[in-house]
């Protein structure tokens, strides 16, 4: 176990490295820089700004110097030594440096990730379970269906139907902002629905197959009911692929708050981000991307571990 | 006296039937056709209802995008802030170059073009008489005209020189007359229907193109990491294991930015590459990881197979072992992954469209009209053919392919051989 914590931390920081990497020289083949847009500044001031942020210099002093401002070692409570990322000012943003420009908004994009998430599970796995235990009915016809539907249709066009009718006929949810929870339900709701249709499906297939599995008929010959068999029984081994989904779902939820966090104008990470890279905002862009890969990585992992809690099969490494 | 043959064998010659009969039987074997994998994967496709609606519609759709030149269709760039702005879906015909802005002669742009031909072939004729210094000077003017004047120019984005002939083609068949604006208009005035149809051709290219360059690179990647194995392998995947975790879209974006800078961008067409090139390329680029999986996958499981002994056995070379025997058993799975791909990537071009990044303004693609239908919803009013057909035409499109996904997935799956 501490192994393989070791070794996926050792991935992590390889991968964040790649990330960084990939990033510092890609924002830096773009002809011009943050400060080449600036007007009726004279050439000895223009001199001392590039001079100041490194940007006379070459592209892998650059690389070095920044690479290494970036960490932070410093010894916390009960002489615990940890590392802490500092991203630096922002190069557009007024006032704020790029950690609290993060701060900010990785709260607003946590919760529409994560309330999107819960809505996937609970709405694709209910649908996944009946339609499995009702084969052929009409239940299964509709929700995969409906699922096929989730999985066709973009979340934006979602979330303009949503707007027009929720919205504007029905005025039952607020159109946008930030706030309170109901105003991010339609946006999570619209962000999850992809994800939604493709856990419905993956649940059917995996719970009919374990559906026939002689265990299963062992369960019934007991005399148990139906209801506790397909949940306490058959769900465990079935649940398998709706959890290695997981990992991509990440990435899918974080590529889709982008639009739906500009559709409904949420102050997260995803406008943020948009903005910097169009801005060339070299520092907040950079820190965005790494936040992001960081996240995508711990919940890949997350997912690995949970593996060997649900399957007692499956061995950690 | 001959010795005696001994009994056993006497009988044995007297079993053996006649030349004729093992005749009979080869022509029988012959006669036989085995059903390949693919005639039996159709044979269940065919029956799958689903997969053969969308495969029809598909279809469809794809002859459409490609005669959208010759439909009698309007303008679609043509803005009229005038008198079409937000015109709701109706039934009014509309003429090409009825406008009056566009100062067509007789507002009809066959008149028009007759009028622009006969002088370009006027300017020639004086060309043909002229001194070699009017010549240059008449060439460049001719030139200019074409590239400036043209009336196509005023109705379609830079038409090439194939869709300026299918153009022609229309416009002598159906002369000005073309279709009413049946999906209404947009806010600069412009027909949605004809831009559906413009914009169909740019994201069914971005899945195809976008794909195929995912299929070769997975493809080639996945089976040199199978095939070779041992260290190259664990290296190879490890490196798809890192590129996993990044999240790609971001890349992307940076691309784009970089791309969208002047200064690349006319080094790029200086080159002859539009930015809408790159871009198909640069999705297929990201698009190939899973693919790479699965080859890789398929490759290992196979090359153990007897078959491959066999064709090691008798001395096919390693070449000839990848290309005729693992490529063709790994097809199966890569088409069905490929009709999964082209969905994904065409919603990751909507995606990219839709935040400004990927194709601009004029071209058109689903995603970027479908934008401009979000951005004009207001509570005062929606707008709502604007929303609505171009999202119909992208979940229609996508939902076909996800549909002949799935039953090529059945279809091709060997467990359900022969039923």
């Amino acid at each position: 176990m501490t192994r393989l914590l070791l070794r996926r931390l050792l991935w992590m920081v390889i991968t964040l490295w790649v990330v960084y990497t990939i990033t510092f020289f890609l924002m830096r083949a773009v002809p011009g820089g943050p400060f080449s847009s600036e007007k009726n500044v004279p050439d000895s001031i223009k001199r001392n700004i590039e001079a100041r942020f490194l940007l006379d210099r070459p592209l892998y002093v650059q690389y070095f110097h920044h690479l290494g401002t970036l960490f932070h070692f410093e010894v916390g409570p009960y002489h615990i030594p940890y590392v802490w990322l500092d991203f630096g000012n922002s190069y557009r943003q007024e006032d704020f440096s790029v950690n609290e420009v993060i701060a900010q908004g990785f709260p607003v994009s946590a919760s529409l990730g994560i309330l999107a998430l819960v809505f996937a599970l609970t709405l694709g796995m209910t649908a996944g379970v009946v339609s499995a235990a009702r084969r052929h009915s009409m239940f299964d016809v509709s929700f995969m269906v409906m699922a096929t539907l989730g999985i066709a249709v973009p979340n934006f066009v979602l979330a303009s139907v949503g707007i027009i009718v929720f919205v504007f006929a029905l005025d039952v949810l607020p159109a946008a902002g930030w706030g309170t929870l109901w105003q991010i339900v339609l946006p999570a709701l619209c962000l999850g629905a992809p994800f939604a249709g493709y856990i419905a499906r993956l649940t059917r297939t995996g719970m009919l197959e374990v559906l026939g599995q002689d265990y299963i008929r062992t369960a019934y010959a007991k005399g148990m009911r139906g209801k506790r068999v397909v949940v306490h029984h058959a769900l465990r081994g079935a649940i398998l692929p709706v959890v290695s989904y997981l990992g991509p779902a990440t990435a899918g939820i974080l590529t889709g708050s982008l639009v739906l966090e500009r559709i409904f104008l949420l102050p997260g990470m995803g406008i943020h981000f948009i903005e910097a890279a169009t801005q060339r905002d070299y520092t907040l862009a950079m820190g965005m991307v790494l936040v992001y890969t960081l996240l995508l990585f711990l919940m890949n992992t997350l997912v690995d571990l949970s593996y060997a809690l649900i399957d007692p099969r499956v061995k950690i490494e | 006296m001959p010795p005696e043959e001994p009994q056993s064998k006497r009988t044995y010659r007297a079993s053996i039937a006649p030349a004729e009969h093992y005749a009979a039987l080869l022509a029988e074997a012959k006669a036989i056709k085995g059903v390949s994998l693919w005639r039996d994967a159709w044979r269940r496709l065919r029956r799958n209802r689903a997969a053969m609606v969308s495969l029809w519609l598909l279809a469809v759709v794809s002859l459409l995008a490609i005669l959208t030149p010759l439909l009698p269709l309007q303008s679609p760039i043509e803005t009229d802030l005038a008198s079409r702005q937000f015109l709701p879906p109706g039934l009014d015909t509309v003429r090409l170059g009825q406008r009056e802005e566009l100062k067509f002669t007789g507002g009809s742009l066959v008149q028009e073009l007759a009028r622009f031909d006969a002088e370009i072939a006027d300017l020639k004729s004086q060309r043909a008489t002229a001194s070699p210094d009017e010549r240059k000077a008449l060439d460049d003017q001719i030139a200019a005209k074409l590239r400036v004047e043209h009336p196509f120019g005023k109705l379609w984005h830079k038409p090439g020189p194939v869709t300026r002939l299918i153009i022609r083609a229309r416009l002598a068949i159906f002369g000005d007359w073309s279709l009413p604006s049946l999906c209404g208009t947009d806010h600069l005035g412009r027909d949605l229907l004809a831009r559906l149809f413009w914009g169909a051709r740019v994201s069914l290219i971005v899945g195809v193109v976008a794909t195929c360059v995912s299929l070769m690179i997975g493809v080639t990647y996945g089976a040199l990491a199978g095939y070779v194995g041992g260290w190259l392998d664990n290296l190879m995947m490890r490196i798809v294991d890192v590129l996993y975790s990044i999240p790609f879209i971001f890349v992307v974006i940076f691309v784009i930015t970089i791309l969208s800078e002047e200064s690349i961008k006319a080094r790029l067409e200086s080159y002859g590459i539009d930015r809408i090139v790159v871009f198909y390329i640069l999705i297929g680029a990201i698009y190939w990881l899973t693919m790479a999986r699965v080859v890789r996958g398929q490759v290992i499981s196979l090359k153990n197979e007897q078959f491959i002994e066999a064709a090691r056995t008798i001395g096919a070379g390693r070449s000839r072992i990848v290309l005729a025997h693992l490529i063709p058993n790994v097809m199966g799975v890569v088409i069905v992954y490929l009709t999964l791909t082209i969905p994904a990537v065409m919603l990751f071009e909507a995606f990219l469209s839709f935040l400004g990044l990927g194709v601009t303004a004029p071209d058109v693609s689903w995603g970027l009209l479908a934008n401009e239908g979000i951005l004009v919803i207001t509570p005062i009013k929606t707008f709502w053919w604007l929303v609505l057909f171009p999202g119909l035409t992208l979940a229609l499109t996508l939902f076909a392919l996800n549909f002949l996904g799935d039953g090529l997935r059945d279809a091709l799956d060997p467990r359900m051989k022969n039923r």
